[in-house]
């Protein structure tokens, strides 16, 4: 195979390159990485190689330059110790009555994952293991891949390697929720690549819930990529907490394929990371579906949140509601990218997409970017997008009844992003939702 | 669905080819060879008897130009354009002295359009209406041929005349204001006209002064294989107030025509400038072959404190529209506005929206954009509202709606919202649906015919924008917006 070489760009590109090149050589001299995930990382490479880090000349980037914000890239992590696992453990989200999954820096900690555990119904295997196993879920994997180039799910292509492969049997419902923890722990800042591959059954059930945890002040880079396939009549949630270390960069991809009559509720809460993106790529197969994609983003410092959306009502008759909420403190950056694509044939669409967002500084900013490109006539389709501050007259309305300053805003700002979280259907769920917010108010608060 | 399949079938019988001022004048006219370089410019500069500075201002553009690559990133395609395939000038060759000497074919032309070029037969249609006057620049292909009113409006210090006149006769004001707004190397198209500019109208309203009539310019391609490039400025100085309106037609003809223009305006303290286009271009035929490529350039600058800019737009024409006229709020408490209404049929592809900038202290703008998409057309809105550091208590507010009528077109919103300020608040809101069931069973349940419901429909859709149109051309538009979807919706 060829490659051809492409003039050095950055440092950190050049780096990336490299690694994965020594990578893809080392694994040739054992005899390859094997299978699809050779074929996948090689592509990946090339690509790589061709369009580097995605910057603001790439429209779906424009508010986010990774070019310029990843300044140099950390060696790759290593397998955790079990003094590692241990932290991670300590340091990993806890949601109570779930299966959980440990993944420390980016690799599966077999010993530290309640596989025991996971509900009847319910299978969870190593992505090595498929591979060995030559398991034909694995051709699942970059399945759902958007036809344009994405870098960061390029990159996470390129290292494949950790990861897992969830399914569920038809007609089971999960008894309880499976948690995909994904924790960096303290040490040198590394780089961890991770992919999930979900394949729920026709009529199935599952709640799952995925969070990123890690320590402050290491500038590890996380990146992470799900295949979500919802069948037939299956119903899925999926909740994900991104709370990563402040010097962190997130990376985060998800990609959906929705069949007939399917029902999927994403909620994603962001707080951490210096710098995050979170792609989603919904694909409708099947008619009758129904697809939530919600979020709140909390940012504060000079943190950078992304949240990019690319929904593809490919056929007719589904439904998609957004709604994304996004508080600004400091001099944080949020952003907001959404586009709702209706093919010729997806008549009786119904699409509503929402992003609001409140500035509690002069220095903060918001980007917004909802658009919308219908090519069938039958349909109904809209989107909105608000930008503003806290409302004076609530303020006063609050503060006049008795509340200090800090203690209003906090509960008209908790209000704003409740509005999001009440489409988390699990209970239990919510709270641990509402907990992190409410601690992250209560820190700006003090 | 009887209705949905009338408006189908409708839509596919439709034949673009009514566009009813697809007529060729046959005028003898004299032409810049054909192509372009720097002698191209040497010669149209020299043809305008133009000052030595304003040469080596279009020279330098050239050189820009050269270096520049065509725009990608609208929603519209079409076959690359071969810039040395037109003509950059063309004017009717007998120059007239007076109104008295102009081409009696040309007169025709314009009698044809529905504009009166001779001030007596216009005074006599406002003892027959009671309607007010309007001064009226006409541009035929490169050159200016009339500006009516011209004396009544010196009286009251109003400059209106053609911009190759301006910069022989009030260079100072030219100098100071021109390329201001539209820098030189602002995009490819920009920076060609700027080379190439032969025409347009420039408008000075002195301080405190009302503007006592209408202005307005209609706009003509009749030469094959031209492109026009016209320039118009309009400078409104402190606590002045001038509408201005401009039309556009164009010969039906089997090949794409080039029209690239660049408006620019300016709003000092207290000022309010009103622009209202109906653009009315050939579309091309029913099959997509020929039509004008409008790629325009219009912006307009809200310099001082409490100055308003106000966009109104209606857009039927052209088989290709680029076109994102916009304020940069710069002065306090200054206001921008844009309505538009983009209607597209046949394979036209219109790729329009507007840009709200904001830099000033308590900066609004308000953008109400309608979109209707029928036959084989894509219609996009693309806008851009930012806030600045400094701008606070900028205010926006948008709504932009997309009407689809029939199954084999598009309608696209691609809308930036930029907020770097916390006191900013912007809303954003857009809608896109076909006409409602229920409105139509609605309207039939009253009485109405379905042509007729649908006519209603699609009036009520328009309406926000229809109103801001100064009476003269909201006839004309209503008018216009009909024969558009004639066929289509009745």
């Amino acid at each position: 195979m060829t490659i051809p070489v492409r003039p050095a760009r950055t440092p950190a590109e050049d780096a990336i390159a490299a690694t994965l090149q020594a990578r893809l050589a080392v694994a040739a001299g054992q005899g390859g990485l094997e299978g699809r995930l050779g074929e996948l990382s090689a592509d990946a490479l090339e690509a790589f190689r061709a369009h580097g880090l995605p910057n603001r000349r790439v429209e779906e980037w424009k508010y986010t330059d990774l070019r310029a914000a990843v300044r140099d890239f950390p060696p790759l992590a290593g397998t955790p110790g079990p003094a590692q696992e241990a932290e991670a453990a300590a340091l990993a989200l806890d949601v109570p009555h779930a299966a959980r999954l440990l993944f420390v820096s980016g690799a599966l900690a077999r010993g530290a994952s309640d596989f025991a555990g996971l509900p009847a119904g319910v299978s969870a295997l190593p992505l090595d293991a498929a591979t060995a196993s030559n398991n034909p879920l694995l051709d699942r994997i970059g399945s759902l891949q958007p036809d344009r180039y994405d870098g960061a799910l390029a990159l996470n292509t390129g290292f494949l390697g950790e990861g897992l492969v969830v399914t569920v049997e038809a007609g089971i419902k999960a008894a309880k929720p499976v948690h995909l923890a994904h924790v960096f722990p303290a040490g040198e800042a590394v780089a961890g690549f991770t992919r999930t591959v979900v394949v729920v059954g026709e009529g199935a059930e599952l709640t799952l819930v995925e969070s990123f945890t890690g320590r402050e002040g290491v500038a590890y880079q996380a990146n992470h990529a799900m295949e979500l396939v919802v069948g037939d009549g299956a119903t899925v949630n999926l909740v994900r907490l991104q709370e990563e270390g402040a010097a962190a960069l997130h990376l985060g991809t998800l990609m959906v394929e929705l069949g007939r009559a399917a029902k999927l509720n994403v909620f994603s809460l962001v707080q951490g990371a210096a710098l995050s993106r979170h792609s989603v790529y919904g694909r409708f197969q099947g008619t009758g579906t129904n697809l939530g994609v919600r979020g709140a983003t909390l940012l504060k410092g000079r943190q950078h949140a992304d949240t990019s959306m690319f929904i593809d009502h490919a056929v007719a008759g589904c439904e998609s509601r957004e709604l994304f909420k996004t508080v600004l403190s400091d001099e944080s950056h949020g952003v907001f990218q959404g586009k709702i694509v209706v093919r010729r044939d997806a008549q009786k669409t119904d699409g509503r997409m929402m992003s609001q967002s409140l500035l509690l500084s002069d220095n903060a900013e918001m980007d917004n970017k909802p658009e919308l490109e219908i090519f069938a006539d039958d349909v109904q389709c809209g989107h909105g997008a608000t930008v503003g501050t806290l409302d004076d007259k609530m303020l006063f309305y609050l503060r006049s009844r008795g509340l200090p300053l800090k203690e209003a805003e906090r509960l008209l700002i908790q209000a704003f992003v409740g509005e999001a979280v009440e489409f988390v259907e699990d209970e239990a769920l919510r709270e641990v939702l509402i907990a992190r917010m409410v601690a992250w108010l209560e820190k700006r608060a003090a | 669905m009887p209705a949905v399949q009338e408006t189908v079938e409708r839509v596919r019988a439709l034949d673009v080819d009514q566009y009813k001022y697809g007529f060729v004048t046959d005028i003898e006219s004299e032409k810049a060879p054909k192509g372009l370089s720097e002698d191209t410019i040497r010669y149209i500069s020299a043809k305008k008897n133009e000052p030595e500075w304003m040469l080596e201002w279009r020279l330098e553009a050239y050189r820009r130009w050269l270096t520049m690559v065509e725009p990608t990133w609208a929603r519209v395609s079409y076959p690359k354009i071969d810039f040395q395939d037109y003509y950059y000038y063309s004017q009717p060759k007998a120059a007239p002295k007076s109104i008295d000497e102009i081409d009696p074919e040309i007169l025709k032309t314009y009698e044809k359009l529905g504009i009166p070029l001779r001030e007596r037969d216009a005074l006599l249609g406002i003892e027959n209406s009671g309607g007010s006057k309007v001064a009226v620049d006409a541009v035929f292909d490169s050159v200016s041929v009339a500006t009516t009113f011209k004396a009544e409006l010196a009286s009251a210090g109003v400059i209106f005349m053609p911009i190759s006149e301006a910069i022989r006769e009030h260079p100072d004001l030219v100098k100071t204001y021109l390329g201001s707004v539209v820098p030189v190397s602002d995009n490819f198209y920009a920076t060609l006209n700027s080379a190439v500019f032969s025409d347009g109208s420039f408008v000075y309203i002195p301080k405190g002064v009302r503007c006592p009539m209408e202005l307005s310019t209609y706009f003509r391609i009749n030469e094959r294989n031209t492109g026009q490039f016209e320039r118009t400025l309009i400078i409104a100085d402190e606590g002045a107030y001038v509408s201005y309106l401009e039309g556009c037609t164009a010969p039906q003809r089997d090949e794409n025509q080039l029209h690239a223009a660049v408006v620019e305006l300016v709003a000092l303290k207290d000022a309010q400038i009103k622009y209202s286009t109906v653009q009315n271009w050939y579309p091309g035929d029913k099959d997509g072959k020929g039509g004008i490529y409008n790629f325009v350039t219009k912006r307009g600058d809200c310099r001082g404190d409490n100055s308003k800019i106000s966009w109104t737009q209606v857009e039927t024409g052209s088989a290709i529209t680029w076109k994102y006229p916009s304020c940069i709020l710069r002065g306090d408490n200054s206001q921008g506005e844009f309505y538009s209404i983009a209607i597209s049929n046949g394979y036209q592809q219109v790729d329009s929206g507007t840009k709200m900038i904001h830099l000033g202290k308590n900066t609004s703008s308000r953008i109400i954009s309608k979109g209707i998409a029928a036959g084989h057309s894509e219609n996009t809105y693309r806008g851009q509202v930012s806030a600045h550091r400094k701008a606070t208590g900028a205010r926006n507010f948008t709504n932009c709606d997309s009407l689809l009528i029939g199954d084999q077109c598009g309608a696209h919103t691609v809308p930036y919202m930029e907020a770097k300020n916390a006191s900013a608040q912007f809303e954003h809101e857009a809608t896109t649906s076909k006409i409602s069931e229920d409105q139509l069973f609605y309207c039939l349940q009253r009485g109405l015919g379905p042509e007729e419901a649908v006519a209603l429909i699609v009036n009520g859709f328009v309406r926000d924008v229809l109103q801001q149109l100064p009476m003269e051309f909201a006839v004309e538009a209503q008018k216009l917006i009909a024969v558009s979807l004639e066929g289509s919706v009745g």
